[in-house]
């Protein structure tokens, strides 16, 4: 297991070369000038040739090219222009936002989607399996971005009742220093519902569909026959024998879904205020404010990789096919 | 060109397909949709991009003379929303064309010669689908100037890796057959035989993956066109349509409602379709 | 002679299909006595892995369906209307069952060890109440039982998995895993068919010898002639559904009465005689949503006359004691010598064909 483990990352690594190259790329490949392009235009020419000159704009391409590379993995990247200060300060404060936001929804995504999907699996063709099967259809077809504003409009309506009233923005309310300590966890987890629901739910809806699958395919297999002629219960059959056997193809899922949540956090940071890399991204760009973008694409990178690499390790968990290779 | 073994096979998918009572919704879904895109013109009760004195028209609540309202330059949503169709719709089958071309092309190469180029070439997928696809739009859209042009392109450019590594799984398996073999003791070229012998054979699942992802490319251009990179205003397209109403959502909430419901049935009708076809077109599923 | 441990009589399992009802199982009667070891015998598609899996009542119940009617005893005690929970008591622990692919039979994301300690827990629990088989109990119980198939290493095999082993040893698992609960009766489903023929007959001798230790009394399902002779006591040969043959094994080698027996006999290649073909039966297995009107066998069988329109019932005698058959040759024997049998070569040296109908 932990030769797995080690072998996993050192292939991590030349991926993370390829992603700053890649990334290297991209900036070169725009029209201009990198060098007005990666500064404030508003900015006099002599300063940009000096700024030029001390970034080493000017050098031969490769050469650019490793110090790129060797900036990223000493974490050094950049100023910020349009926030005034070292880009990876605002990595820093933004990143476990999104980290937050993120593992909620996974954990939301999996816990409900398999859920709902073992259900519809047992009771297949049911009212249940067909009523769920169309909303979940419905969910999945949704984008991330207007859900989040239907929520918003539902929880800030006059007609919603006080108490169930959600936050609608931010990571925390404005008098989060005054409260108590079991105050602010219920404060963030209050904050915490709207945004997950909304950027969890569509892939919630796609798991099920999965889970749903992979559970009736479990279920007609030979050794579920061989579970119930050794007289075991019905239920001991399906959460025993099945369950495990069925969630293993809903892991490689995480290698799928992951991508979708770091990208869909973009827009449900957008929409719900939420401090985090994908709002930091965001502005960066309205603001072409590059050096937070290059160092934001650079980080959500990154997340999908060790997102990728965590759900492999839980395969391995898992299936002991793979383990005992 | 067709063989009558080909043709038998159509019919029995196209039969297997009708059974499917919600693949076949989404059909009609899908037409209904083309239909009203292509004939905007002529069901959209105003012009689009209309406004008359805005004040007396603005946010105004649905009603029988604006199915959907208006918005806060007095324009008929309803007119807006057809008319949004059509980009939403040319856009989408536009990107998904380029994304199947590019990720044909690909996936065939690199399958059917394999060996080094196979690897340079997968490893470039991986890397490529290290990024979350938004993410990269994103990006992309920021480091040029937004248009329905750049749109497109890029929404094709950040899709067809799927599609490369089905044809590629798809190439692998078929190569080995015989009957390819047999093409090569016949002495025909290599890319003769993988255009003409291995291809025909690979594109049932490219079809059930294009028609999927048809629904994930529109979902992909509403939210660039929200987050305003897409599609300007005021050309109109559900994503920028939902983004205008933001602001007035609590007293204007048909701006955002009605666009945003557009999408999610657009997206529902191909991904019924995608899976009837999918089901369809499996050679597993027993009759 | 022992008492009888399992009567069925007049079984009849129905499927709804897309082509029609399948009358998989169309009125079968028999019975299974203590101790002794009964083969049921046929071609693929003739019903006999339905009616093990209708004795436990393990067949989906849409689409498959037990018609009222059917009665299976266990002891005297009725199967088919008992209640689910009396169903699981004896599932696994009066009458167990071994199936056909041991690498697909067993959960492949639990070691043996566990599945095995799993069945015994299971059935301990019931008869002497929870807690008192632990689950180092039932471990220890585990071990010895692998130990007894003759899995070698048995304590360090406890916490392999069913990929880390061979095909035999997968069976072995399985043996382990349904006798160690001491059934009375083992419903075996082609056990051996999935595995090498030098591993076949160490499955079997195993099987035989663990029969002899614990009296346990054993339905074999087969299509294999040469296991028939080696294990079993008693031979029902099946056909399109229904018992065509019944009779003890030595009866049935030697002198078999209904035709199609006759032709599955022939189709045994012998190593000794040389042949310019391998003798067969023609035809199809019919379907069983369309079994042939009349005896159903008449389609394929050399014999056949215009009697056989009608259906024969099981129970004509044959000349042994404790024989039955389902043909009417029983009444005119004399057809028998004048048909053309089976194959390129007849006993009485003509050549093929099937008779007029």
């Amino acid at each position: 297991m932990i030769r797995y483990t080690v072998r996993r990352l050192l292939e991590a690594v030349p991926i993370l070369i390829g992603i700053v190259t890649l990334i290297f790329l991209l900036l070169h490949l725009a029209p201009g000038d990198p060098a007005t392009a990666y500064f404030n235009p508003n900015v006099s020419p002599e300063i940009i040739d000096r700024m030029r000159e001390n970034l080493g704009l000017d050098r031969p391409l490769h050469e650019q090219y490793l110090r790129w590379l060797r900036s990223f993995f000493t974490g050094d990247f950049g100023y910020s222009f349009s926030q005034h200060r070292p880009v990876a300060d605002v990595i820093r404060d933004a990143l476990p936002n999104t980290l937050l936001l993120s593992a909620v929804s996974l954990v939301l995504i999996f816990v409900v989607g398999c859920a709902v999907g073992a259900v519809q699996a047992v009771r297949q063709y049911s009212a249940l399996d067909n009523v769920t099967t169309f909303v979940s259809l419905f969910v999945y077809s949704m984008p991330g971005f207007w859900l989040g504003l239907m929520l918003i409009l539902a929880f800030s309506s006059p007609a919603m009742p006080e108490f169930l009233r959600l936050p609608i923005s931010g990571v925390t309310s404005i008098d989060y220093e005054f409260m108590g300590p079991i105050e602010r966890i219920v404060d963030r987890v209050r904050h915490l519902v709207l945004p997950s629901f909304a950027l969890g739910i569509a892939s919630a809806a796609g798991v099920a569909r999965y889970m749903r699958g992979s559970l009736l395919e479990v279920i007609g297999q030979d050794y579920i026959r061989t579970a119930r002629a050794k007289g075991l219960s019905e239920r001991r059959v399906i959460l025993k024998h099945a369950l495990r056997n069925a969630l293993i193809p809903i892991v490689s899922l995480l290698g799928l879904y992951l991508p979708l949540l770091f990208g869909g956090s973009v827009v449900i940071e957008v929409v719900f205020s939420w401090p985090g890399m994908g709002r930091a991204l965001y502005n960066a760009i309205l603001a072409r404010d590059y050096p937070v973008v290059m160092a934001a694409s650079f980080l959500f990178g990154v997340l999908v990789l060790g997102a990728n690499l965590l759900a492999d390790l839980s395969y391995a968990v898992i299936d002991p096919r793979i383990r005992t290779d | 060109m067709l063989s009558r073994a080909r043709r038998e096979r159509g019919r029995e998918t196209w039969r297997r397909f009708r059974r499917h009572r919600q693949a076949i919704l989404g059909l009609a879904l899908i037409v209904l949709l083309t239909g009203t895109a292509l004939l905007a013109p002529a069901l959209a009760p105003y012009d689009p991009d209309a406004q008359t004195d805005i004040v007396a028209t603005r946010y105004q609540a649905p009603s029988v003379s604006h199915p959907m309202g208006t918005d806060r330059f007095g324009r008929d949503i309803f007119s807006r929303t057809l008319y949004g169709a059509r980009i939403s719709l040319s856009i989408g089958f536009l990107a998904i064309l380029i994304a199947i071309t590019l990720g044909t092309a690909i996936g065939a190469i690199a399958g059917f010669f394999g060996g080094r180029l196979d690897t340079v070439l997968m490893r470039g997928v991986d890397l490529l689908l290290s990024f979350p696809r938004l993410v990269l739009l994103v990006v992309l859209v920021a480091l040029f100037e937004p248009s329905i042009a750049l749109v497109t392109l890029v929404l094709g450019l950040t899709g067809w890796m799927g599609v490369s590594r089905i044809v590629r799984g798809q190439v692998l398996t078929v190569r080995e057959m015989e009957f390819v073999t047999a093409a090569r003791v016949l002495g025909f070229g290599r890319t003769r035989i993988l255009a003409r012998h291995v291809l025909p054979n690979v594109l049932t699942p490219v079809i059930v993956a294009a028609t999927l992802g048809i629904g994930n490319t529109i979902l992909a251009e509403a939210a660039l066109s929200f987050l305003g990179l897409g599609v300007q205003p005021p050309t109109a397209s559900w994503g920028n349509m939902v983004a205008s109403g933001r602001d007035a959502m609590l007293d204007a909430w048909w701006i955002t409602t009605f666009p945003g419901l557009a999408i999610v049935f657009t997206v529902m009708a191909f991904n019924l379709v995608g899976d009837g076809l999918r089901d369809a077109l499996d050679p597993r599923r027993v009759a | 002679m022992p008492s009888p441990l399992i009567q069925i009589r007049d079984l009849r399992t129905y499927f709804a299909t897309d082509r029609g009802e399948a009358r998989a199982v169309d009125g079968i009667s028999f019975e299974v006595r203590e101790g002794e070891t009964v083969a049921l015998v046929g071609e693929s598609g003739c019903g006999k892995s339905v009616t093990a899996l209708s004795i436990l009542r393990l067949l989906p119940e849409p689409p498959g369906r037990l018609l009222a009617g059917s009665s299976v005893r266990l002891r005297g005690e009725e199967l088919t209307s008992a209640a689910e929970s009396r169903l699981r008591e004896v599932r696994g622990g009066e009458i167990s069952m071994i199936f056909q692919e041991p690498m697909t039979s067993l959960n492949p994301v639990f070691t043996i060890g566990q599945q095995v300690s799993e069945a015994i827990r299971e059935h301990e629990a019931m008869s002497t109440g929870p807690g008192e088989r632990g689950g180092a109990a039932a471990r220890r119980a585990a071990i010895e039982w692998l130990d007894r198939v003759g899995i070698p290493d048995p304590e360090d095999r406890y916490g392999y998995y069913p990929h880390q082993l061979s095909g035999g040893m997968r069976q072995r698992v399985m043996i382990a895993m349904a006798l160690s609960t001491r059934p009375a009766l083992l419903i075996a489903d082609e056990p051996t068919t999935a595995l090498d023929v030098t591993v076949q007959r160490q499955i079997l001798e195993l099987l035989a010898s663990l029969q002899t230790e614990l009296g346990t009394a054993v339905l074999l399902i087969t299509h294999d002639l040469g296991i028939v002779a080696q294990v079993a006591d008693r031979v029902l040969v099946m056909y399109a559904g229904q018992i065509v043959e019944e009779a003890s094994v030595e009866a049935l080698f030697r002198a078999p009465q209904h035709p199609y027996t006759e032709g599955l006999l022939q189709a045994v290649p012998d190593l000794e005689e040389r042949r310019e073909r391998l003798a067969e039966i023609p035809g199809n297995v019919p379907r069983a949503t369309a079994w042939p009107t009349g005896c159903r066998f008449r389609p394929r069988c050399p014999y056949a006359w215009s009697r056989c329109r009608d259906v024969p019932d099981l129970g004509r005698s044959g000349p042994a004691e404790g024989s039955s058959v389902r043909c009417w040759l029983t009444d005119e024997p004399e057809r028998r010598r004048s048909g053309s049998g089976f194959g390129p070569r007849s006993p009485d040296g003509r050549r093929e064909g099937v008779g007029e109908s």
